[in-house]
């Protein structure tokens, strides 16, 4: 008999076996229907978490240092080592700018301020409000859908104008173009110079509902905690590390810190956000990997408990086929079908019910189960068929046939 | 020696024994034996004289712990595991007692099932397969599942399934036990049938004087050896 007539014998032999003991086969598939979800959903959420993580943190830009007070990652650092930080000034940023001469784009920033924004009758709060020079539209990648961003003029003369984000205008000018017009910041007017194209969220917050401001004018107006933060492109990535250094250097110099003395403020940059989120959701991936693991390794010893059962029920006919000539393979293969077949159908209930969960799951992260992941699923069911078939298999194959049809 | 006179089977001082722990239990005690092609030999003896150690042997489901086995000129012993596989599919039908049909397949599936071993492709069989139950009376019931059957009709399938890879040796190991006389007659009708055609060496152990007196041939074991053998004329 060739392999392939074997093997489609088998299956067909096999699932006569199974469907003779339908409900036997379904409850020993339990633990393999619980690890198929677990992996399915686990790879779902894993899955979603960092393609919105990294669609997000791509825009920070692989290539932009943030100097801020203090580090991004700091929460991890005792609270009194941050405490006495000053605060960096705009006219820091200006002697750093200064130091550094212009062979990167430098943009000192204010963020993370909530104001007002109203128009005629029109009023939205919760806006995010973010200071700059003219140099971060092309650190940021800006794209206007109208209008232009803030010159260095504007922002030297404190202009008053402003540059809208996509949710701002869509909530503020339902009909008309908001070039031109006054709006009032916080009750303070300003006139709109352009607008941004839609820009979607980072980590978890719309870069939409934002209103740009020229820095100075910004300072002038509404802030009470002047805390300026730096924004460094740097175009050749390959001289990060020397190019850390002599930023590191500058700032020193300009927050006059004495030699031995530690830094009190923070070069931040996307991949060390990046190794964080690597490390968390590795953590995750484990925990869930241990409980996909436990629940098939019990899912498999359960299989293997009823292959062994399966096996000798039907010790009787294992002799008749050895006796008619079926080789040892062709039993080996016999068992190691049924196995495989349990685990398989075991893997599918596993996938529906991964499948009819997932919209709990899309809830919370945007994701869906993908082809990949079923497969996945379903080729980790058939290795645990394989693996716990095996010894059963293996015993059946090698029974002596006289000893075998003997038995009763 | 040519095909013709070359016997189909030649054992030579066979020896089979299971070491039980305590005790050695010597099923055979040095067996010869020599059948030609066309023979219709009955083998009798009492209780554990090894009469179904013997058949197993002939049918190449155990190997003799010493002794020659050649069987259509080759030596069995020598066999790996497969060959012997190969060798039970193509040369040897075998029928037994309790018919060991398997329940949940068809008449027509337990006559395939050789054949699927033979690697036969699935409308040949079935073509051979109904043939085979239509020779042995059961053209009506090839849809049937054995607990649909007689335990007569279930020995008839039984007979099918080891005549369809035409097999050199018909081996059957008390086929009338578990039937009562008038379909046990019936049965041993069918044997006689299978002999008169020519084409079938049959070798069947019984414990009635009466089948086996329909053989050509008696062959009389007692505690592992061969009492007598003898031609027998039947009446
Ligand atoms: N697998 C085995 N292990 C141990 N002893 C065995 C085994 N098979 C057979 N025997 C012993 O070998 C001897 C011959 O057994 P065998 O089955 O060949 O007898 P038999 O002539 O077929 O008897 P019966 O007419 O009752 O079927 C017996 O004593 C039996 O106990
Ligand atoms: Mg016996």
């Amino acid at each position: 008999m060739k392999l392939h007539q074997e093997i489609s014998q088998s299956f067909f032999i096999s699932l006569d076996a199974i469907y003779a003991n339908k409900m036997r086969a379904v409850l020993t598939t339990l633990g393999i229907i619980i690890g198929v979800v677990t992996v399915s959903l686990m790879n779902m959420a894993i899955d979603g978490v960092s393609n919105s993580f990294i669609r997000s943190i791509s825009v920070l830009g692989s290539d932009t240092l943030y100097i801020e007070k203090n580090g991004w990652l700091d929460f991890q650092l005792e609270w009194w080592k941050r405490r006495g930080r000053r605060d960096i000034t705009l006219r820091q940023s200006r002697k750093f700018m200064e130091l550094m001469g212009n062979q990167f784009l430098i943009s000192p920033y204010v963020s993370h301020q909530i104001c007002t924004v109203e128009y005629n009758s029109e009023k939205i709060s919760g806006v995010f409000m973010e200071g700059a020079i003219a140099e971060s539209a092309v650190i940021n990648n800006f794209e206007f859908s109208q209008g232009r961003f803030y010159d260095n003029n504007e922002v030297e003369g404190e202009r008053p104008v402003c540059i809208l984000g996509n949710d701002t205008v869509e909530a503020l000018f339902k009909h008309e173009s908001p070039i031109g017009k006054r709006v009032k910041i916080n009750g303070i007017n300003y006139e709109v110079i352009g607008t941004l194209k839609e820009r979607g969220t980072f980590m978890g917050f719309s870069m939409d509902n934002v209103i740009y401001l020229p820095i100075t004018r910004m300072l002038n107006d509404f802030a009470r905690h002047p805390n300026v933060g730096i924004s460094v492109q740097i175009k050749d990535l390959t001289q990060v590390d020397e190019l850390t250094e002599e930023i590191r250097g500058a700032m020193r110099r300009v927050r006059q810190i004495p030699p031995g003395e530690p830094d009190d403020f923070a070069i931040n940059k996307q991949e060390v956000l990046l190794n964080t989120f690597n490390r968390v959701s590795g953590v995750i991936a484990s925990v869930g990997l241990f409980i996909t693991a436990l629940s098939l390794f019990v899912g498999g010893i359960g299989v293997m408990n009823i292959m062994f059962v399966s096996v000798s029920e039907r010790t009787k006919e294992i002799g008749l086929r050895k006796a008619i000539g079926a080789r040892r393979r062709t039993i080996l293969l016999q068992f190691l079908s049924e196995s495989i077949l349990i685990c398989l159908i075991g893997g599918c209930i596993g996938i529906l019910i991964a499948c009819s969960l997932s919209p709990i799951v899309n809830h919370y992260i945007p994701a869906s189960i993908s082809i990949k992941t079923i497969l996945f699923a379903l080729v980790i069911a058939a290795f645990v068929g394989v693996i716990s078939g095996y010894i059963p298999a293996w015993k059946a194959a090698s029974m002596n046939p006289v000893d075998a049809l003997r038995k009763e | 020696m040519t095909a013709e006179t070359q016997p189909l089977i030649k054992i030579e001082s066979v020896y089979k024994s299971y070491d039980m722990g305590a005790e050695i239990v010597h099923a055979l005690r040095g067996i010869n034996l020599t059948i030609t092609r066309g023979e219709y030999v009955a083998i009798m003896g009492p209780s554990g004289s090894g009469k179904s150690t013997l058949m197993n042997i002939l049918g190449c489901l155990d190997t003799p712990t010493s002794g020659s086995f050649i069987l259509n000129g080759k030596q069995v012993s020598e066999m790996d595991d497969n060959e012997l596989a190969d060798i039970r599919n193509q040369e040897i039908g075998f029928v037994f007692q309790t018919f060991n049909l398997l329940p949940r397949s068809t008449s027509l599936r337990n006559v395939e099932l050789p054949m699927i071993y033979a690697g036969i492709d699935a409308e040949e069989r079935r073509q051979i397969a109904k043939q085979a139950l239509i020779s042995v009376g059961l053209g009506e019931r090839i849809n049937h599942k054995p607990n649909e059957l007689s335990g007569g009709q279930c020995q008839r399938v039984a007979i099918a399934r080891a005549l369809v890879n035409n097999p050199s040796i018909l081996l059957a190991d008390e086929p009338t036990g578990n039937l009562d006389t008038p379909t046990g007659d019936e049965i041993m009708l069918l044997f006689d049938k299978l002999h008169a055609s020519g084409r079938n060496t049959i070798i069947l152990v019984t414990h009635e004087e009466d089948i086996a007196q329909r053989a050509r041939r008696i062959v009389r074991i007692r505690d592992g050896l061969i009492a007598s053998d003898e031609s027998n004329i039947p009446k």
